[in-house]
């Protein structure tokens, strides 16, 4: 087990020295970052003076190994935009983001896989009708698309929901949370909803793919003629069994919906990571993008490795094969 | 004499399709007696294992019981509501699959299986249900039950496995056991170890067994009486050893001769021509007539009732005494 964590962990150290490659390589192709940090005229003896100063004179390998330790240290240099270190940038948006995501992602799991058992049970009625329906919606709309229509009819219409901002933060160490005020959770509510839509469908859909599967196996037809109650059937033994594929899709999900986050933290004007990165983007603020890359890979190749982990919790199979390796 | 543990009456069941009624059972009757083992034996598809679920009640929608009774130690079963009938599975009636490999929820502990399927149905304590477990456990032949009581299903062999299902049909100690295909899956000499289990537990605990299996020498091994099947009817049903070495109807008896031995002189095996027809394409009359060489014109227009010869009781117009005056008239 602990030889597996390990092999897994190095892995993803791996996959983060690659992710640092590209990261890094961006400096390199989007022209001189010695134009972007001076002004248009300055001199060439100046410029030379910065570019010393920054050590971009050195050769690239150099660059490369001191940008890299930098970054692991969670230094990622100077945005060019804010003229302030990007670790600063990041940590004070990093809150907005997670809250958001991890909001999206718990709305997600839990009316996914309540409808989605809902509807493996109960096959063929009205409300079962309706969740397939709302979630070919989830399904089919794009994301940005359904934040528009929501701001459309709570915000501009009804006026019960503010359309954009995270409202009051209550501020605990260097954290910021917008979940123990009235204002910061009413601002939460739509852009929770924008983005777990998708995810939400994408489970629901899983779970009763999943779950009528596992109500035909052998296990479950042995499991009534033992004459367990419907009750212990359904949520004892088929449930555990559908949860397993579905814990590997959440946890990727996890991923994808901090990357998506960028469509719903532009459409909400949610002051996260995601809008820091587009408005990088617009002013090609290089530090910012290859720090937010850093940081995304990071976060999926953590949740990728917990998703391993928690994988041979649920099934002891998987236990067995990984303390015997072949 | 007390009421049989198992009685079924004029039992069918039909399995409603878009177009049309199939029916798999029809009119099949027979009773087993306490610490019985009554084999049930027929080609893929003759209705053995339909009649194993009808009984424990497990025939799943678009299947049906459409007539018929069943009476379990006298109490008609057949049409209880849902909740009841499920007390009865597994506490008096345990059931017993044909794939170990795939009858224990991989995810769970043995013993939990056990515990939860003994605290469903008796009022014990956690710790008195696991210590019942690994009694049950011993009582299979698992060595070391108090190990592998917190094993998971994977890590026991097939037969081991099948030993665990075997613990989990007695744990209640029910009055009728149905085997499904219990030794199918299994390696012939675990098949052996399977069987004498079977046997022994049925003797031990006054067990009544239906033991549904198309291995007519683990019938001739195991059971007390044999029933037949063919096309979702008994053709046949008797004391073992009669209806092995003296079978009555024409398809028991291609059975009987399909069988190798190994004493005796060397002959052909005998095959029955044909297969047994579909459930939508059954011949009038006797289902067996397009494949028996002794059928007469009767046999086309009417269908035999099981008639008692002896030990034996048969469905085949052969044994007939007194032909029906009707019948003699449309044959001739």
């Amino acid at each position: 087990m602990l030889a597996f964590t390990l092999r897994r962990a190095i892995q993803a150290i791996g996959v983060m020295i690659a992710v640092g490659v590209i990261a890094f390589s961006m400096f390199r192709f989007a022209g001189d970052p010695v134009n972007q940090i001076v002004s248009l005229d300055t001199p060439a003896a100046e410029r030379e003076a910065v570019r010393k100063s920054l050590g971009l004179d050195d050769p690239v390998p150099v660059q490369f190994v001191r940008y890299f330790t930098n970054a692991v240290q969670f230094k990622f240099g100077v945005s060019y935009q804010f003229r302030q270190p990007v670790s600063n940038l990041l940590m004070e948006r990093m809150p907005a983001t997670l809250e958001l995501a991890a909001c999206a992602t718990v709305l997600a799991m839990v009316f996914g896989i309540l409808m989605g058992v809902y509807s493996a049970l109960r096959r063929d009625t009205i409300l079962t009708k309706f969740f397939q329906a709302v979630s070919l919606i989830g399904i089919s709309l794009p994301t940005f698309l359904i934040g528009i229509l929501l701001i459309y009819l709570f915000s501009v219409t009804l006026g019960w929901l503010p359309s954009f901002g995270r409202g009051d933060v209550v501020r605990i160490g260097w954290w910021t949370t917008g979940l123990l005020t009235l204002s910061g959770l009413k601002a939460l509510i739509m852009p929770s909803i924008t983005l777990g839509l998708f995810q939400m469908t994408l489970i629901m859909r899983l779970v009763r793919a999943e779950m009528l599967e596992v109500l035909r196996t052998d296990y479950i037809r042995f499991a009534r003629a033992r004459g367990l109650t419907t009750r212990a059937i359904h949520f004892g033994h088929a449930l555990k069994n559908t949860l397993v594929p579905v814990i590997t899709v959440a946890g990727l999900q996890f991923g994808s919906v901090i990357a998506f986050a960028i469509i719903t933290e532009t459409v909400f004007q949610w002051p996260g990571m995601g809008l820091l990165f587009v408005q990088a983007v617009q002013n090609v603020d290089i530090p910012i993008m290859a720090a937010y890359l850093l940081m995304v890979s990071l976060i999926f190749v953590t949740i990728n490795l917990v998703v391993d982990i928690l994988y041979t919790i649920v099934d002891p199979r998987l236990r067995s094969t990984i303390s015997r390796p072949a | 004499m007390t009421a049989p543990v198992l009685s079924v009456r004029n039992l069918e069941v039909e399995f409603l399709t878009r177009r049309s009624t199939l029916r798999a059972i029809n009119g099949v009757s027979f009773d087993i007696a306490k610490g019985e083992v009554l084999g049930v034996v027929g080609e893929s598809g003759a209705g053995k294992s339909v009649t194993g679920l009808a009984v424990i009640g497990l025939i799943d929608p678009p299947g049906r019981i459409a007539g018929g009774e069943i009476y379990l130690s006298g109490t008609r079963i057949d049409h209880l509501p849902t909740e009841e009938i499920r007390r009865i599975r597994g506490k008096r009636i345990g059931m017993i699959f044909q794939d170990p490999l795939t009858s224990l929820n991989p995810l769970y502990r043995v013993g939990d299986q056990i515990v939860e399927t003994i605290r469903t149905h008796m009022n014990l304590s956690e710790t008195a249900a696991r210590k019942r477990a690994i009694d049950l456990l011993a009582e299979v032949g698992i060595p070391a039950p108090e190990k592998r009581i917190d094993a998971y299903p994977h890590e026991f062999s097939g037969g081991m496995r099948q030993r665990v299902v075997i613990a989990l049909a007695i744990c209640a100690e029910p009055e009728l056991i149905i085997a499904d295909e219990p030794t199918t899956a299994l390696d012939v000499s675990v098949q052996a170890q399977i069987i004498s289990l079977i046997k022994r537990l049925g003797r031990d605990h006054g067990t009544a067994v239906m033991l549904v299996t198309h291995d007519m020498g683990v019938i001739a091994e195991t059971s007390d009486r044999v029933a037949v099947m063919y096309s979702g009817r008994i053709a046949e049903i008797g004391p073992v050893q009669d209806v092995v070495q003296n079978p009555l109807h024409p398809y028991a008896k291609g059975l009987m001769g399909a069988i190798p031995t190994l004493a005796g002189e060397e002959k052909r095996l005998v095959q029955i021509p044909g297969s047994m027809p579909r459930l939508s394409a059954i011949p009038p009359g006797c289902s067996f007539n397009p494949r028996c060489a002794f059928a007469f014109d009767r046999c086309r227009v009417e269908r035999p009732e099981p008639l008692k010869q002896g030990s034996h009781a048969v469905a085949c117009h052969l044994y007939d005494p007194a032909p029906n005056e009707t019948a003699k008239e449309s044959a001739a």
